[in-house]
């Protein structure tokens, strides 16, 4: 069984203006042990599918189609009160900006604290004391529990908000885009320190980040987004050496590869497209280089271009 | 290449503001040094970048340039001219050269003002317009090098009504429309998507090419910083670790700050097995600089002269420098030295 299973998820957001598909059919699932990396453009959704999956959604999105199975468990069955027991306990999130996900106002280890408190019925005594087990978890000095967030680095504070994802030992950690904010070097540590707690503890891990560079460095699988739908996935290798999809191919090559030959590639035309009224057919079209009016009237559907890997293009790899 | 931009030996220091009982008790003076010492020249149609972590001082160095930060010492020399006590007016002439595009496109334009009176602003304070079609042309003739085609289309917008690559390169049509010599890029595309980040860099690239101008590009990212420009410095803390063309930084860096740096650079490829020298700790209080040099106590090649002395940036091959103590004439590292020796 897997520890995670998304199929067909919708979701939508009723705005003014309209329905914004903001999640439009998204299927991927996570096992034991493993990351996945969601990969896209600002607007792509893929903070939309995490927040989907942990249910913490603002009001005016709407989960309006699929399932999110936790090891076999559908969470979108489960009543509001139900979910939020397992919120945390199962499933919890690295927000993105850890400077400003932490109250201010609050020492940084009582805020941890209070999750177990809250969650495993700790008392403050119990909690302290985990919380300090904690913090030598994520490599922070266990003398700082008694410290206010503007004494904490910005490494620092996204190490507390790992330590804090971390209390209830949860069998999902989603992080979205834990690292954006911060400098190379601490990027570094904080993607090593992901690395060794998912294998220590042997819990499934969701990277969500634009950079996909930083996939490389941990993922296991990753899926591509586009435009609220998924355009490829599969292992890492096969996003990486083997991509199928000209958005894979062109976001690719966006990044600079030190190793590869020194230039700016292309950019991509345009900008990523309106989700009140996407584009017809399939959604990159107005984009591809390689778009014919096969792709302008009828939408690719996600088919298997090898083993575990999937693209959704009309000529799937034959781009190149 | 003659030289567009000379900076030697400039210091930035900021003094720490205390509370008045503090300042009356303690003699001490406490400030912070952002800048400490650096020299650099930067030739026409060069792009040299500035590569550093937050708070390595990247950003005051450009600002400072500029004139927009005092200097506390050292000087700056712009087309052969120092700008040490220039008049106000002659300051104005220079910022007409030397123009600056900031990171973030959503707050470096008014959101009060149409385009055409964002971009024509600069000629406004300046006095270089005579009627208002003079300065419609110059305004269309800006928006259209920075590929905002047709110029026509976005004259009276707003900003909100631009995504964050038409306001960056509105931010650039205001920085050319002046027709400077010299920009200082901070962070350009840093705040931009991935798809957008390419054509804003190619714009740079052809201004470039097109106009000769020279960039000062300010960047945290390595890997943008190798393919656009030609020289790179690595700053950590105020100073300048290692210094030369972009391909010898990134492929045959000798100073172990670059070394570590560019073993944990992230790039669009699976490396799980890559050898990554991760530093440990943070960069250190810049208040209360450590002794000696001033990465040793991350370094993981110190030993103790690092704590005693501070290392030089040398020379260390034709054009490339770096300060190091490991790093001996003619840029063999120590131990490879001892090794020479050993064998003769």
């Amino acid at each position: 069984m897997e520890l995670l299973e998304v199929r067909n998820l919708k979701t939508y957001f009723k705005t003014q203006k309209g329905m914004v598909k903001a999640v439009d059919d998204v299927s991927c699932s996570l096992s034991y042990g493993k990351v996945l990396g969601l990969v896209g453009e600002s607007g792509c959704g893929k903070t939309t599918t995490a927040l989907s999956i942990a249910n913490l959604l603002p009001p005016e999105g709407r989960i309006v189609g699929g399932e999110v199975l936790l090891e076999g468990e559908d969470l979108m069955g489960l009543s509001a009160g139900k979910l939020r027991k397992k919120r945390w306990k199962e499933v919890s999130i690295v927000f993105q900006g850890a400077m400003n996900a932490l109250n201010p106002v609050m020492k940084v280890g009582l805020q941890i604290a209070e999750v177990l408190m809250l969650h495993d019925k700790l008392t403050y005594e119990q909690a302290m004391i985990r919380t300090k087990e904690l913090f030598k978890l994520v490599e922070i000095d266990e003398e700082r529990v008694n410290q206010y967030p503007h004494e904490f680095s910005g490494g620092m504070k996204q190490r507390a908000m790992i330590a804090m994802a971390l209390a209830c030992n949860p069998k999902i950690i989603i992080g979205d885009e834990p690292t954006t904010a911060l400098d190379v070097m601490v990027q570094a540590q904080i993607l090593n320190l992901l690395e060794k707690l998912k294998n220590e503890i042997n819990m499934g891990l969701i990277l969500i980040t634009h950079d996909l560079s930083v996939l490389g460095e941990i993922c296991d699988d990753v899926a591509v987004m586009y435009a609220g739908k998924i355009v490829e996935k599969g292992k890492v290798e096969d996003i990486f050496e083997n991509h199928q999809h000209p958005y894979t191919y062109k976001l690719m090559n966006a990044f600079p590869n030190i190793y590869g030959e020194r230039k700016l590639s292309d950019s991509i035309p345009g900008n990523p497209p309106n989700l009140l009224e996407p584009p017809s057919g399939c959604r990159f079209h107005p984009r591809c280089e390689f778009a014919d009016e096969r792709c302008k009237t009828k939408e690719p559907m996600l088919a298997e271009v090898g083993h575990r890997h999937f693209a959704a293009c009309h000529y799937g790899g034959v781009f190149k | 290449m003659s030289q567009v931009m000379e900076v030697k030996d400039l210091k930035v220091y900021f003094d720490i503001k205390r509370g008045f009982i503090d300042d009356m008790l303690s003699k001490e003076k406490l400030q912070v040094k952002a800048v400490d010492g650096i020299d650099l020249t930067i030739g026409k149609g060069e792009i040299f970048s500035l590569v550093g972590e937050s708070g390595s001082g990247k950003t005051t160095i450009g600002k400072t340039i500029l004139d927009l930060i005092p200097a506390t010492q050292g000087d700056i020399v712009f087309l052969g001219d120092s700008l040490k006590h220039k008049s106000k007016a002659e300051k104005k002439k220079f910022r007409q050269k030397a123009q600056m595009i900031f990171q973030d496109p959503y707050q470096s334009l008014n959101p009060k003002d149409i385009i055409l009176d964002i971009v024509a602003e600069p000629l406004q304070v300046n006095g270089l317009i005579k009627n208002e079609k003079e300065k419609m042309q110059k305004v269309v003739n800006a928006l259209e090098m920075a590929g905002l085609t047709p110029a026509e289309d976005f004259l009276y917008r707003y900003p909100h009504e631009l995504s964050g690559g038409q306001r960056q390169r509105v931010a650039i049509a205001g920085a050319i429309v002046l027709d400077p010599e010299f920009i200082v890029a901070d962070e350009p595309v840093s705040m931009l998507d991935v798809s957008i980040r390419i054509g804003i860099l190619n714009l740079m690239m052809a201004l470039r090419d097109r106009k000769g101008i020279s960039y000062l590009f300010i960047t945290h990212d390595l890997s943008l910083a190798w393919v656009i420009s030609d020289r790179i410095a690595i700053l950590y803390l105020g100073k300048i670790m290692e210094m030369g063309r972009a391909d010898t930084i990134i492929h045959e860096c000798l100073h172990p700050y670059s070394q570590s740096l560019i073993s944990v650079m992230p790039v669009p490829a699976v490396n799980k097995e890559k050898e990554r020298i991760i530093l440990h700790g943070e960069t250190p209080d810049p208040i209360h600089l450590p002794e000696g040099c001033r990465f040793h106590p991350r370094c993981p090649k110190v030993f103790e002269k690092c704590c005693r002395e501070e290392p030089e940036l040398t020379e260390v091959a034709p054009g490339h420098f770096a300060a190091c103590h490991r790093i001996g004439e003619r840029g063999r590292s120590l131990d490879e030295q001892e090794r020479y020796k050993d064998n003769k």
